[in-house]
């Protein structure tokens, strides 16, 4: 809302009530944006969201299809619903754009993140990462006597609680790489 | 068999199939190669001009009086970027344009070269799209692309940034038929079950009015037509944007007038009050809204755009229809007419003459003076001396422009281009002279600003070079009249920065650029001035010395809905709060 405290939609003593309900409630939403991977595109969408104020949670791009050049970008994102709605308008109206999904709403999806997770501890700390390691099905992809590099694929979510349980025993560093999703079924 | 070219003769090669009869430009070393293949034929005309800036400003005059993309060729570095504010302001008033810029050799990119500027990066926000090409076998297509982008869906400018290598390089020139342009392709029917829903609302609205915009205009004159045909047939008030001026002739018995921050009493009061708001090709921008929380309250709303993202953008409607305007008028007057042209006719009588009252308010008066040229005073000659005449009208930024889309009356489409959306002073100049290589033969008339003028009076040497004889008619209040009009009612009658201190003498300027200069400051000389304006076979620099001090009315404060009006002087004291000052 603007410092004016300027309200979208039509007034209460309107006979046709025409402001969202849900003007106030923030979404957060998972975008899949199918664009041509040309140069250039990236900074498109990225200056859509700077440009025009919108959040970015999360983004991730590479090229899905080599032979026809075309790449996915996974988006999450947050606004209110009519921002949403506005987010997916204005994204298709980019050029390259082909294709812009709402995994949010078009039925239930799959969400996955991989993130690589450096932790440095000796005697007890050590063996509990390595122990909570197993619990969450992170791998060790790499080790040295005072030091482990777990790697984990999971929900956003599931992340965000292995790194809180590993602070304690020595978390160093994290790395990643932001949320990919696919719908359910065929 | 392709034909194998350079690169810079792909681009005059593919300006001449896409039917480009004349660019405007200005070279430099980035564009040497173009220039030279310019200067071997003779199918496309180049306009030398004397900034970039006003390059594009022609061209953008060019496209809106024509209905075809205006073409701009300007060298890399500075060129690319005196476009930048053209780019801006066709992006936000929908116009199409083709601007080719020249890069240093790709093999310098990123080296900081000289004359290098991220041009792609600079005009991304500001084109619909743009390219680098980096390989002269893809300039030819890229090109016939960039065409098929600027024209279709919601026009807008696009631009092509060739490096210099690229362009002496030679490859396989691409005919536009075979360029790829299947993926673009903007929906231009309407859903049938909305248009349905449109038509029903019509039939039993009491109080409907149909709320145009510019989108009309870029349909094509057929939508205007339509336009035409289907107020005509419903009997339906009809307001307008100021982009759309002249899609519903000033003259027609249904017309309110424009609406908005300074739209007449009955326009914005019939979008107060309707209950059927029919938008048309318009986007409810802020200077048409006032406070969104107010915006005709009792109105169940349509809206037809073929832009998405325009669709309950800051307002939201009712029936939404993404589509052509023609198209979807077309689909939308058929159904009606096939379901027995219905309307409330005894609502609809009430409705007019409620009209009738809010017209009877006379809102566009103002206080006449014997001795003083008063501002409206000069655009009501203006506009009576130019009746009938293949006439076409630019302005300039401020409240001249204000006056002149209050007071001068537009028939047709493709009469008057002003800048809407970004508000550019020093558009008109250039604007007028762009229309005026398109229609060598018409009267074309930039009501100006002398604040405005002075932005790109540096077009003159243009307007001479080419013979474009158009008619620079300055309304002259030695201020930034719009900014001293916010200054006195919004922040105390504290006039900071707001004089025109140092004006050229207007009549030896026109001198020093060859052409005729006439100065008018008593009302009873304009009529004979006007006329020699008019009769003059070239260029002319009109100074109009008109009252200093006038306020443009009506004026809907920023931050007020539309029934908090003021329609003169007496109205304004303490009417604009602190919340509404800080609105622009
Ligand atoms: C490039 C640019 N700079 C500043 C402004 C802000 N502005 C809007 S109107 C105006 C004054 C215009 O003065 P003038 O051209 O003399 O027109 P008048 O209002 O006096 O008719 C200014 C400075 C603008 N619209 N464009
Ligand atoms: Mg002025």
């Amino acid at each position: 809302m603007s410092p004016l405290n300027i309200k979208q939609g039509s007034t209460s003593h309107s006979a046709y009530d025409l402001r969202d309900p849900n003007g106030d409630v923030i979404e957060q939403h998972t975008l899949a944006v199918l664009v041509d991977n040309e140069s250039g595109v990236l900074a498109r969408v990225i200056g859509l969201f700077s440009g025009r104020g919108y959040n970015i949670d999360s983004l991730t791009v590479a090229e899905v299809d080599h032979e026809g050049k075309r790449s996915r970008i996974t988006i999450v994102t947050r606004g209110t619903p009519q921002v949403i709605v506005q987010i997916k308008a204005q994204l298709g109206r980019i050029v390259p754009v082909h294709e812009v999904h709402d995994l949010t709403v078009e039925g239930p999806s799959v969400q996955r993140e991989l993130a690589l997770f450096k932790v440095a501890g000796k005697g007890d700390a050590r063996i509990e990462a390595l122990r909570l390691a197993e619990i969450f099905r992170a791998n060790v992809v790499d080790s040295t006597l005072e030091s482990f590099v777990f790697e984990m694929t999971g929900t956003p979510e599931k992340i965000d609680a292995f790194a809180d349980l590993m602070r304690p025993l020595g978390l160093r560093e994290i790395a990643r790489t932001g949320v990919a999703a696919l719908s359910r079924g065929a | 068999m392709a034909q194998v070219m350079t690169g810079a003769e792909m681009v005059v090669q593919a300006m001449k199939d896409q039917g480009v009869e004349v660019v405007f430009g200005y070279p430099g070393g980035a564009v040497l190669p173009i220039y030279d293949a310019i200067f071997q034929q003779n199918d496309i005309r180049h306009v030398m001009v004397r900034h970039e800036q006003g390059a594009v400003h022609m061209a953008e005059g060019y496209a809106r009086s024509t209905g075809k993309p205006g073409v701009v060729l300007v060298t890399s570095g500075p060129g690319a970027t005196n476009a930048v504010t053209g780019l801006t302001d066709a992006l936000m008033d929908s116009i199409p344009l083709v601007v080719f810029t020249g890069q240093v050799p790709t093999f310098m990119i990123g080296t900081d070269g000289f004359q290098e500027a991220d041009t792609v990066g600079i005009t991304r926000p500001c084109t619909k799209h743009n390219w680098l090409v980096k390989d002269t076998e893809k300039l030819a297509e890229t090109i016939h692309q960039a065409f098929h982008v600027a024209t279709h869906g919601r026009p807008g400018p696009v631009l092509i940034d060739i490096p210099k290598d690229v362009q002496f390089a030679t490859g396989a020139y691409m005919a536009p038929q075979k360029a790829k342009v299947s993926h673009y392709q903007p929906k231009l029917k309407g859903n049938i079950d909305a248009i349905t829903q449109m038509v029903e609302m019509m039939e039993t609205a009491e109080r409907p009015v149909f709320y145009t915009g510019g989108g009309v205009i870029n349909s094509g004159p057929a939508a205007s037509q339509l336009l035409r045909e289907f107020v005509e047939a419903t009997g339906f008030p009809i307001t307008s944007t100021l982009m759309g001026l002249g899609s519903y002739p000033a003259s027609g018995d249904k017309w309110l007038g424009m609406l908005g921050m300074h739209g007449t009493y009955e326009a914005n009061l019939c979008m107060h009050g309707c209950d059927l708001m029919l938008n048309i090709g318009a986007r409810f921008d802020d200077r048409i809204t006032g406070r969104i929380a107010d915006f005709s309250p009792n109105s169940r709303k349509v809206h037809v755009d073929i832009d998405a993202s325009s669709l309950n953008k800051v307002i939201r409607v009712d029936v939404p229809i993404l589509g052509d305007v023609g198209h979807v008028l077309e689909d939308a007057l058929r159904l009606w007419k096939a379901r027995g042209r219905k309307v409330n006719k005894p609502a609809l009588a009430k409705w007019w003459k409620q009209i009738a009252e809010w017209r009877a308010v006379n809102c566009l008066d103002y206080k006449s003076s014997d001795t003083v040229i008063k501002p409206q005073y000069a655009l009501q000659r203006l506009e009576a001396l130019t009746k009938g005449m293949d006439r076409y009208i630019t302005t300039e930024v401020g409240q001249h422009q204000m006056w002149a889309a209050q007071f001068l009356g537009f028939e047709d489409p493709n009469r008057w281009m002003t800048s809407g959306g970004l508000g550019t002073m020093g558009y008109g100049l250039p604007a007028s002279i762009g229309v005026q290589i398109a229609h060598p033969d018409a009267l074309v008339i930039n009501v100006a600003g002398e604040a405005s003028w002075l932005m790109n009076m540096q077009e003159m040497g243009t307007a001479m070079q080419f013979r474009a004889p158009a008619k620079q008619f300055i309304l002259n209040n030695e201020r930034l009249g719009m900014v001293r009009q916010w200054q006195q009612l919004l922040h105390g009658e504290r006039y900071s920065q707001s004089w025109s201190e140092s004006l050229p003498d207007f009549v030896k300027l026109a001198e020093a650029f060859g052409c005729k200069g006439i100065k008018c400051s008593d009302p009873k000389d304009l009529d004979d001035a006007i006329m020699e304006m008019i009769r003059y076979d070239g260029p002319v620099i009109f100074d109009c010395l008109v009252e200093k001090h006038e306020n443009c009315f009506p004026m809907i404060p920023s931050g007020k809905p539309h029934n908090e009006m003021l329609l003169g002087e007496a109205d304004t004291a303490g009417a604009i709060g602190a919340k509404g000052a800080v609105l622009v």
